[in-house]
């Protein structure tokens, strides 16, 4: 059951890919300043929003984690992360070829670049951290503690185009108040293509849940037979 | 409280780690004379960056110890126990770590300020206001990720590793104000941004760090 759901949401997203670039590229025109490379908007911003959602269900599964002690929050909290991190890539990947297209250059030292790469780094670390750990229950406590502090870079991320001048674009998406700057059909676009992103990210949270569910059984199973 | 004094002065009287730090801070503002011209007029503008990122190596020195102290004779499972509330424990040691720092911060930069020929009295005022708040930051970060990592394999790898990207705000923000302070430009207007940046992320570390002590230090 659990597998055909799984398979029919990758379905899902993959028919709505499909759809999505038939759109962006044979709908929607070239943008009048950046001509065809601005479509890239459509991958960077919805990865961008997926591993934000990423983050937020592994902070609150932290939290849940040290609340109530549950280590399969603490497994749902590492998976999450881990794709949190994969699409992340795909932010700063995406956001990295617009930029030596449009400024010239692969990298600037702007706030918001500089704080996508701080949080990228802070969740390598928390990973990190998880491999240094040996007893479960520790590495649940001590890693959702480090989980929560991590957060607070991808907040600073959120807002760093409002509270300073970037190289980076200023809001142009109307959820962020910035009103008629974007053509309504290609906002509409980059919340379209979010869709199949966020069904991808759940299908990978699922399955590297799954791995981890194994990994404990197996774990049991082990000091089961070292006990007798 | 009286962690506080009883960390202090079994540092005052081993100077372990105290030594260690002023030694490694000296140093580093030796190595980094190597790296580009002390003598030339560009060094003041980026001599902020510099003083932190020297307190930022000897603060890792310093936090590192302020949890492995207790590890021998099993003093950390003693102070778990006792009835003193985990929140106090964990101030008692930021306010250590914090003072011990100050210290360190207070040797190097006259000892800074004769290497790169600069005068660093200018705003005593603003710079003692920048140094303590920074200092703070670090401390109430650092003391609670000293604790996290305190049972760790790899611990003295792990600290900076998850330290130093987490104080990056409190970083930016002291090498923005301290070059500002060292230049002589007067402390307002864009600049603010900064202090207000500071000022919030000790707010926002010390309550956050405060809630989830309890977490942090069980048994």
């Amino acid at each position: 059951m659990r597998d055909k759901l799984l398979a029919g949401a990758g379905a899902l997203a993959a028919v709505l890919f499909v759809r999505n670039l038939y759109v962006m590229f044979m709908q929607i025109g070239d943008e009048v300043d950046q001509g065809a490379i601005y479509r890239i908007i459509y991958f960077h911003v919805p990865a961008f929003f997926t591993a934000g959602m990423c983050y937020i269900a592994s902070m609150l599964a932290s939290a849940y984690t040290l609340w109530k002690k549950d280590l399969r929050a603490d497994a749902f909290a590492m998976s999450a992360t881990e794709v949190g991190l994969a699409f992340a890539a795909v932010n700063l990947l995406t956001g990295m070829i617009w930029g030596r297209i449009i400024w010239g250059i692969w990298w600037a030292w702007d706030p918001r670049l500089t704080w996508a790469l701080i949080s990228w780094l802070v969740y390598f670390g928390y990973l990190g951290l998880r491999k240094a750990i040996d007893d479960p229950s520790e590495r649940a406590n001590i890693s959702a503690v480090v989980n929560i502090f991590a957060f607070t870079s991808v907040a600073i991320t959120w807002k760093a185009i409002v509270w300073w001048r970037t190289q980076h674009p200023a809001p142009v998406l109307s959820i962020r108040g910035a009103d008629g700057k974007i053509d309504p059909a290609m906002e509409a676009m980059i919340y379209t293509n979010w869709i199949p992103l966020l069904l991808m990210a759940t299908i990978f949270i699922a399955i590297r849940l799954r791995q981890e569910r194994a990994l404990r059984e197996l774990d049991a199973m082990r000091r089961w037979a070292h006990s007798t | 409280m009286a962690v506080a004094g009883k960390d202090i002065r079994s540092e005052w009287r081993t100077k372990e780690s105290l030594n260690a730090s002023i030694a490694f801070s000296i140093v580093v503002l030796l190595l980094f004379s190597f790296a580009f011209d002390p003598a030339s007029e560009s060094t003041k503008e980026f001599a902020g960056g510099l003083l932190w990122l020297v307190f930022m190596f000897a603060g890792a020195l310093i936090v590192n110890r302020s949890f492995a102290r207790e590890l021998p004779n099993d003093c950390l499972d003693v102070l778990i126990a006792s009835p003193l509330p985990m929140a106090a424990l964990f101030l008692g040691k930021a306010i250590a770590c914090f003072t011990l720092l100050m210290v360190i911060e207070l040797i190097s930069l006259p000892v800074f300020g004769i290497f790169y020929d600069i005068t660093w009295w200018n705003q005593p005022g603003w710079l003692m206001l920048i140094l303590a708040m920074t200092t703070w930051a670090m401390s109430v970060v650092g003391t609670l990720f000293s604790a996290l990592t305190v049972n760790l394999r790899l611990r003295e790898l792990m600290l900076p590793m998850l330290l130093y990207p987490m104080l990056i705000p409190a970083l930016m923000a002291a090498i923005q104000l301290t070059t500002v302070v060292l230049t002589t430009d007067p402390v307002g207007g864009d600049n603010y941004t900064w202090v207000k940046l500071l000022v919030g992320f000790d707010i926002i570390f010390t309550s956050l760090s405060l809630a989830l002590v309890d977490f942090v230090l069980v048994r």
